[in-house]
């Protein structure tokens, strides 16, 4: 058998799994919204000719038409532009805070799920002391400690975030542990390592890969909250929280809705995507329906 | 009216409608007869379709199935006949001959009592649904049926809930529940499957026990034929939803005419044979049951088979008049028209 | 079956599991899983293992293989001629000894990965126990699969594509793939349907011919594991109760657990007339093992010597090959064993 048929037949499982998220039209329909949303605002520089920040003093507070597709705010910059450009931070930070928590969990739930003992209980501790803990508060503590900043936000996220992963994988870990397929490993003498990271955790990815997508919506929605209430990122950066937190008067609320109404969307439009997709991608990849 | 049969199974069929909607045949066109007071050993292996006809025989099919043709005919001791598959599922009728008249008992001893209960109300609850009698009498009952069983201490013990007891024990707790209301039927559905073979010749012996005084005709359903070479009367061998041999124990014991039945008493190795008769290993696997060949279901895995198995579904032939075959190399009466 | 034949010797091997309590999982007890056992297995032989559900069959399994650690005892393996203790080698020897002794588990369904093809699982023993080249991993795989009559272009699927009976094969072949001498086999078939059993004991038995393999077979069922064995060790709560050629084993089960055990199996021949001997009550729990003779609790033989001491396994006076641990070993196999 050539090397490239032995490929075709060996990608078969990633292949089947594929054709059935294409049957799942929810998915599907997430993907779409997910991917059009990201796309723009990767392209946000192809799509308007105007930048996020710059002040345009002659056309302040302009309505959705002509030359500025979703308006200007009070200071004359275009929402168009602020919401492709917000979509980049608020996305990133979601994005890079889910990924974060997501690798810090899968390495620290594999070690404990597949050890166990007192570094298995100390992690558990300090998880459940982290989920108890209201979150604005830890919020607050922590930008206490970092600082106000982009960076400073992530890692909050990625501190929060760990635990479900780590939770997930150590379950996973637990159960799959005692299979005998660990056990043939352990008789033929393969390493700790390699049994851990090479013939385990690709047994758990596609819920981590699920908890991937919820996180990084979750952290969307959360970036949005904090930044409206003040406590997220620097009111200088554009960010679909921020976009928000500018117009949150109430006289903007009713006179001027294309200040709110555009991120609104996009942050709906985004997480809701996200978690359709997440949600069809944990069907295909539910180990019990196949 | 009595008859000589307490249960007449007439091309009983039951199908379930799984996604897309294929058709599963998990039982498809079964016939067979228990005798009043007799034993029926219902054999076979995983998937063939024994479970499901126990629980259409009982109506306690899941939603997705339906039975489109047969008929169920059961006929009580001093009670009118009446056709199982004509009852609404939970209807009044079905209700009071379910656990009274015919009562079954189940594959996971650990699964089937409930764990927020005692022993006592679990097995009571049977009874005073089915007779009017007070609570007290019920457990009186329950208690004189689990000495019966050989529970030791059983009046305390009544009063224990599952998890405190073992695997054999809870079996008998289960087999109390299935004759405290002194059935005529009692359907067995691998009663001793999970058990280890101390404690399941314990229940075996039991189970026979338990018939020879209270006279209830029984189904066992098993994958084992020693089991069955035991205790039944009848035999069925069931191969992917129908009955390829049925015969009193002798026919099919000491003349197994069925490929698939001279086949499965070769593939199992019999105690005290040590290695002298090398096994005879039946090739291949059952086929997929949405994708069953369109002659004989035997036919990819047998010996003998022949261009005529693999077009035409053969039917039933009775070769003596207590021994019926589906097989077409069976010569004989043709039982299906 | 001389000294130098002897593969493995087994000397007082014991697994204790804690049962831990309270909140600093203080040790309350303990499950004695393998109570105290000494074996020998003999090069190219099968010995069976039987006993019934929780008696610490693939406890002493695991152990053999070193999944688990005895709390005590001595494994000798014989190395080339040498015996030497396979819980006392150093990290090196230890990974070259994993070589010789491999497993079959009882579960097919979970004893493959399923996000791996059968070739990559068997790809990675192979390279860390061989030097072989890529294409001489993938030609003996090839073999291997062959040699348990699956198509070598098998290799490069899922297990989920397999049945039951098609996955313990390829578990078979697994284990086979480092080249081992002896192979402990956990209820190999007892997770297959009865028509599919028979291909896979069969299989088993011309491997064994032709690689001149060494099993050590653990079953529950009595049929199966004489089918296989040419001696059998009965297990009861951790202890081997008697320990017999196949045969003889049969013909004169001596010990009352024994004889109440071959009566218990259900036997599909009509014509055998058997009386069954029905054991009373259910098997103690291992945590608390009855005192003196751990059967005397069902033994219908029991008498006063039994519940106070322990009888030690050991050859009958006329037959060397055949050891019970019963205080009446003697006197019952003059009376010329038990009626079959
Ligand atoms: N609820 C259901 N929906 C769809 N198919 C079902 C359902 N229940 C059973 N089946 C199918 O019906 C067939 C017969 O199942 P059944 O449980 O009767 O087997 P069985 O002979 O009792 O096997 P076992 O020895 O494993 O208990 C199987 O192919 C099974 O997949
Ligand atoms: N990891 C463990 N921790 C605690 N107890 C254990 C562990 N493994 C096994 N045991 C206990 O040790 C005893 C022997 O178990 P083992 O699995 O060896 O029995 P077995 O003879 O293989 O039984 P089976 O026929 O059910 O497989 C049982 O009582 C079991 O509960
Ligand atoms: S009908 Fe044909 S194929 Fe079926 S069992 Fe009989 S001989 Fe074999
Ligand atoms: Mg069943
Ligand atoms: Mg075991």
């Amino acid at each position: 058998m050539s090397e490239n048929e032995k490929k075709i037949v060996k990608s078969s499982l990633a292949k089947e799994n594929f054709y059935k998220l294409l049957h799942n039209r929810l998915a599907v329909l997430g993907f779409i919204l997910m991917f059009v949303i990201l796309l723009a605002c990767i392209m946000a520089p192809l799509l308007t000719p105007y930048s996020p920040t710059d002040l345009n003093l002659r056309h302040m507070g302009k309505p959705p038409g002509g030359e500025h597709p979703f308006g200007t705010d009070k200071l004359g910059r275009d929402v168009f532009a602020r919401v492709l450009y917000g979509g980049r931070i608020s996305i990133a930070i979601g994005l890079s805070g889910a990924l974060g928590g997501m690798i810090l969990g899968v390495i620290i739930g594999s070690f404990c799920g597949y050890y166990g003992g007192w570094l298995d209980a100390i992690f558990v501790k300090i998880a459940e002391l982290v989920s108890v803990f209201p979150q604005l508060l830890l919020v607050m503590v922590m930008r206490v400690i970092l600082g106000e900043g982009i960076k400073n936000l992530i890692i909050i996220f990625v501190f929060t975030g760990w635990i479900a992963t780590f939770r997930l994988v150590r379950g996973r870990f637990f159960s799959l542990r005692e299979e005998s397929f660990v056990e043939a490993c352990r008789a033929f003498g393969i390493r700790s390592s390699s049994i851990v990271f090479r013939h385990i955790l690709p047994n758990c990815l596609g819920p981590v890969i699920v908890q991937l997508t919820l996180n990084t919506a979750g952290f969307i929605l959360q970036e949005a909250a904090l930044s409206f209430i003040g406590m997220g990122v620097p009111s200088g950066i554009p960010t679909w929280g921020n976009i928000i937190n500018a117009a949150k008067e109430l006289l903007n609320i009713t006179n001027y809705p294309w200040l709110w109404v555009p991120p609104g969307l996009a942050i709906a439009f985004f997480v809701l995507g996200v978690n359709f997709f997440g949600d069809g991608l944990r069907d295909v990849l539910d180990p019990k329906q196949q | 009216m009595a008859t000589e049969y307490i249960l007449e199974i007439n091309n009983l069929k039951t199908q379930f409608v799984v996604r897309r909607r294929r058709v599963v045949r998990a039982v498809d066109g079964v016939t067979f007869k228990v005798r009043r007071g007799k034993i029926l050993g219902l054999v076979g292996e995983s998937g063939c379709g024994k479970s499901v006809t126990a629980h259409s025989i009982m109506r306690l099919l899941p939603k997705t199935a339906v039975i489109p043709e047969g008929s169920i005919m059961f006929h009580p001791e001093g009670g009118e006949s009446v056709d199982m598959v004509q009852l609404k599922p939970t209807g009044r009728k079905i209700r009071s001959i379910r656990g009274n008249e015919i009562s079954m008992i189940f594959q996971d001893p650990m699964a089937s009592l409930n764990p927020v209960y005692n022993i006592g109300d679990q097995i009571v609850e049977v009874l005073l649904e089915h007779s009017k009698i007070t609570k007290k009498q019920a457990l009186e009952r329950a208690v004189r049926m689990l000495e019966l069983l050989s529970i030791p201490k059983a009046s305390e013990r009544i009063k224990d809930y599952p998890h405190q007891f073992s695997g054999g024990m809870k079996q008998r707790v289960m087999i109390a529940m299935g004759l405290i209301c002194r059935p005529q039927l009692l359907i067995a559905d691998e009663p001793t499957t999970a058990l280890d073979v101390t404690i399941q010749a314990q229940i075996i012996e039991l189970i026979k026990e338990m018939q020879s005084e209270f006279g209830f005709s029984t189904i066992i359903i098993t994958h084992n034929m020693g089991i069955v070479a035991d205790m039944a009367d009848d035999v069925a061998v069931m191969y992917m939803g129908k009955i390829v041999e049925f015969g009193t124990k002798e026919d099919v014991f000491l003349n197994p005419l069925h490929p698939y039945t001279q086949a499965l008493l070769k593939s199992v190795p019999i105690l005290g044979n040590a290695g002298e008769d090398k096994l005879i290993p039946i090739r291949g696997v059952t086929p997929d049951p949405s994708a069953m060949p369109p002659g004989c279901a035997f036919e990819p895995r047998c010996d003998f088979a022949t261009e005529a198995c693999k077009t035409c579904v053969p039917g039933r032939v009775g070769v003596t008049d207590s021994h019926i075959v589906r097989c077409v190399h069976c010569i004989g009466e043709n039982l299906d028209d | 079956m001389t000294e130098s034949n002897v593969l493995l010797e087994l000397n007082n091997i014991k697994k204790y599991f804690p049962i831990t309590a309270g909140m600093f999982r203080r040790e309350v007890g303990a499950v004695r899983a393998v109570d105290d056992i000494s074996l020998r297995v003999y090069r190219g032989e099968t010995l069976g293992l039987v006993g019934e559900s929780g008696c610490g069959k693939t406890t002493l399994g695991k152990c053999v293989v070193r999944l688990l650690e005895p709390n005590s005892g001595s494994m000798q393996y014989n190395f080339e001629g040498e015996m030497r203790d396979l819980l006392s080698l150093n990290a090196q020897e230890s990974f070259a000894a994993r070589r010789k002794i491999q497993m079959v588990f009882q579960d097919p369904y979970s004893s493959l990965n399923p996000m791996k093809t059968i070739y990559q699982s068997f790809d990675e023993p192979i390279r860390i126990h061989s030097n072989r080249s890529k294409e001489e991993r993938r030609e003996l795989i090839a073999r291997l699969l062959e040699a348990v009559n699956l198509h070598p272009e098998y290799m490069y699927r899922y297990p989920h594509e397999f049945s039951g009976g098609q996955r313990q094969r390829i578990c078979i072949a697994r284990a086979l793939c480092v080249d081992p001498e002896l192979v402990v086999c956990d209820e190999p078939v007892s997770a297959l349907d009865v028509s599919i059993q028979a291909q896979v004991l069969n299989q088993m038995k011309d491997l064994q011919e032709k690689l001149s393999l060494t099993y050590i077979f653990i079953a529950h069922d009595l049929s199966v594991v004489e089918y296989m064995s040419d001696r059998i060790a009965v297990m009861y709560l951790g202890q081997v109760l008697e320990l017999a050629p196949a045969r003889s084993l049969y013909d004169r089960h001596i010990h009352p657990y024994t004889q109440a055990l071959l009566s218990a199996v259900p036997v599909p021949d009509i014509r055998a007339k058997r009386e069954r001997i029905i054991l009373e009550g259910d098997v103690p729990s291992p945590a608390d093992p009855p005192q003196g003779c751990r059967f005397h609790t069902r033994c219908r033989y029991c008498h006063a010597r039994c519940i106070e001491e322990m009888p030690k396994l050991e050859p009958l006076v006329a037959d060397s090959e055949h050891f019970v641990a019963c205080h009446l070993a003697e006197e019952r196999f003059a009376a010329g064993g038990t009626e079959a």
